[in-house]
């Protein structure tokens, strides 16, 4: 057994889990199944490409890297602008199609709209970009020993490390702010929290903004540690849902964990069923799950 | 003029099978309400299984038994229902919403099968040489269109037939009674689960008619035309002809390939040859906004749900 493995399984499981959060909490509060999530995703990464590009071509100078990482502030910088764009881009779906339908449709209409603006969020990333894979910086990464036959590269750290720091603070929103207490009510009985004097609107706004926030962060992270395409973030659309269902719909360290493990199948059972049928693998963590535990492995909610 | 009616006759027996395709759909979505995103995975089965149980044998792939058209049609409906079934019976006792996900995974997975199984699929090369039907006409384009028009509409016809005896059979009252108001279906005994099962694996079949039939039309087969794109396509085709509604089905397929060929050719008439491919996906980024809007707008489609009630009473306006 290679720990390498592990390793690796750990590091997509994080990414996946930062995207479930998102669809987890849209899915809790929203009621519907979002299939933009993973389209958020890439755009957040092709966003935040686009805005260091800009702000590297204002300074008009090489912006050597941040320490052992082969990006600079550039692209920090640029990403957390990105991270307010992709909410707003959320926010805007809302306000243009979600917002209208929920007031007089069913939520599967709302799945349907949400498949097709997914379809052209990608064709217009694939229009603007093209289908060409695109990467952050062209620097190359020497990977570390860590120890136990572990290597990572310092960017690989660095994205674990911003994992935590956000899925921490977003935990910390949720269970101690007022606007935490809000979402959590809405997402329990919408009509009881509206009596009790919560702005349920606001609260869907949120939900969008920081669902989008962090589809856009994960996204980023996908573009440091593997590549910026079109399609980076639908084919992590199954791994999303699976670690979401996983976790218990509406769950936040459940969706981290489901992210975890989803990661961990997939990088493990490249080992049995041959990279070419990675995709396959949170598929079948899936149908496992519907059939043994469709409530998830940390929910209590149908 | 030959050329003309030649193209008319193969953009129509293209656009009836998507049209066979949205029959499918429709059994499943209008009629029962149920939501799949696994389309174009249907399809595949479809088209696979058909191709493979009567092409002839080719280097590098599994031989298989030369078996009739016919027969490999109705083994590709029968494969492509089995498989409906099976993934129904996995999901539909959950929430409606899992079953979108799962048909999405199962499409996913069946395009990575159809990709890396080499010796069973042809990898990504697909299949080539698939018996055509008419074979014997293939010297006169003009001729063959047209005969593949004539099956193709024939075929649509029978199920269009067949499906709404269906629909204004007690099979179909049950149907409806289930997609309104589960439980007082379920309180007249019954079972809503056993009943959307049949509906998804009859619709999952007519799916799986669909592609063999467009499989053996072309004669070619690849993984990449079984992707996402396939799904969404049908998907708009339903809504635009107005959902619950078999006429709308055919006739939002006629529009909405209308409309994806038209837009196809300007594209190739009005842009660089470098931005042909960004033009493929502004094309879906056009079919993607009018299903926004449809949704939006009009949500019963063109047509709308024809109300039905029972052969014996006609329909519910006259009634």
């Amino acid at each position: 057994m290679n720990l390498e493995y592990i390793a690796d399984g750990l590091l997509l499981g994080a990414t996946i889990g930062l995207g479930a959060i998102g669809l987890t909490l849209t899915y809790s509060i929203l009621r519907f199944a979002n299939f933009t999530q993973g389209d958020l995703m890439s755009w957040g990464a092709y966003l935040t490409l686009t805005l260091a590009g800009a702000i590297a071509g204002a300074l008009s100078g090489e912006v050597l890297p941040l320490g052992p990482f082969s990006f600079g502030w550039p692209i920090l910088l640029a990403s957390l602008i990105a991270m307010g764009l992709t909410g707003l881009l959320a926010l805007l779906l809302d306000q243009l199609l979600f917002r209208r339908l929920r007031r007089h449709g069913s939520a599967i209409v709302m799945v349907i709209a949400s498949f097709g603006a997914s379809m052209a969020l990608r064709s217009l990333l694939e229009f603007i970009y093209t289908p060409q894979p695109l990467y952050f910086t062209q620097n190359l990464q020497i990977a570390r020993r860590l120890g136990f036959g572990v290597r990572m590269t310092p960017d690989q750290l660095a994205v674990l490390g911003l994992t935590a720091i956000l899925v921490l603070g977003l935990h910390l929103l949720l269970t101690r702010s007022h606007i935490g207490r809000a979402m959590r009510a809405a997402a329990e009985n919408p009509a009881l929290a509206e009596i009790t004097g919560i702005d349920v609107a606001q609260v869907v706004r949120i939900t969008w903004l920081i669902g989008g926030a962090l589809a856009c962060a994960a996204g980023v992270m996908i573009g440091l540690t593997v590549q910026i395409r079109p399609y980076m973030g639908f084919d992590l659309l199954l791994p999303l849902f699976a670690a979401a269902i996983l976790g218990g719909i509406g769950s936040i360290p459940g969706a981290m964990l489901g992210g975890l493990v989803v990661g961990l199948a997939e990088s493990l059972g490249v080992l049995v069923v041959g990279a070419e049928y990675r995709a396959a693998i949170s598929f079948a963590v899936l149908i496992l799950l519907l059939l043994f535990r469709p409530t998830g492995l940390f929910g209590s909610r149908d | 003029m030959l050329d003309i009616l030649g193209y008319a006759a193969f953009f129509l027996t293209t656009a009836l099978t998507y049209g066979l395709i949205c029959l499918g759909l429709n059994i499943q979505w209008g009629m029962t309400g149920l939501f799949n995103v696994g389309v174009a995975g249907f399809v595949a089965i479809g088209a696979y299984v058909s191709a493979l149980l009567t092409a002839q044998p080719a280097a590098g792939r599994l031989t298989g038994p030369e078996f009739p058209i016919l027969l490999g049609w109705l083994a590709g409906a029968a494969a492509a229902g089995l498989a409906a079934a099976l993934v129904g019976a996995v999901t539909l006792r959950l929430r409606a919403d899992y079953l979108a996900i799962t048909t999405f995974g199962i499409a996913v997975t069946i395009q990575l099968v159809a990709l890396n199984a080499q010796h069973l699929t042809g990898g990504p090369f697909g299949i080539a040489f698939i018996p055509r039907p008419f074979a014997g006409l293939a010297s006169q384009p003009a001729l063959f269109d047209g005969a593949h028009l004539l099956l193709t509409g024939a075929v649509l016809l029978a199920v269009f037939w067949a499906i709404e005896r269906l629909a204004r059979s007690p099979w179909g009252r049950v149907l409806r009674a289930i997609r309104e108001d589960e439980a007082a279906a379920a309180s007249l005994g019954k079972s809503p689960r056993l009943y959307r099962l049949q509906a998804f694996a009859l619709g999952g079949a007519v799916m799986g008619l669909a592609g063999a039939m467009q499989a053996h039309f072309i004669g070619f087969i690849a993984p990449d035309n079984y992707v996402s794109s396939l799904t969404f396509l049908v998907w708009a085709m339903l809504v635009v002809g107005g959902s619950g509604n078999n006429k709308g089905a055919v006739l939002g397929a006629v529009l909405v390939w209308g409309l994806w060929s038209a837009s196809g050719y300007l594209a190739g008439l009005l842009l660089p040859p470098d931005l042909q491919a960004r033009g493929a996906a502004l094309q879906i980024v056009g079919i993607g906004l009018m299903l926004a809007l449809i949704l939006l707008l009009r949500p019963r489609g063109v047509l709308g749900e024809q109300k039905v009630v029972s052969r014996h009473i006609g329909p519910a306006d006259e009634a």
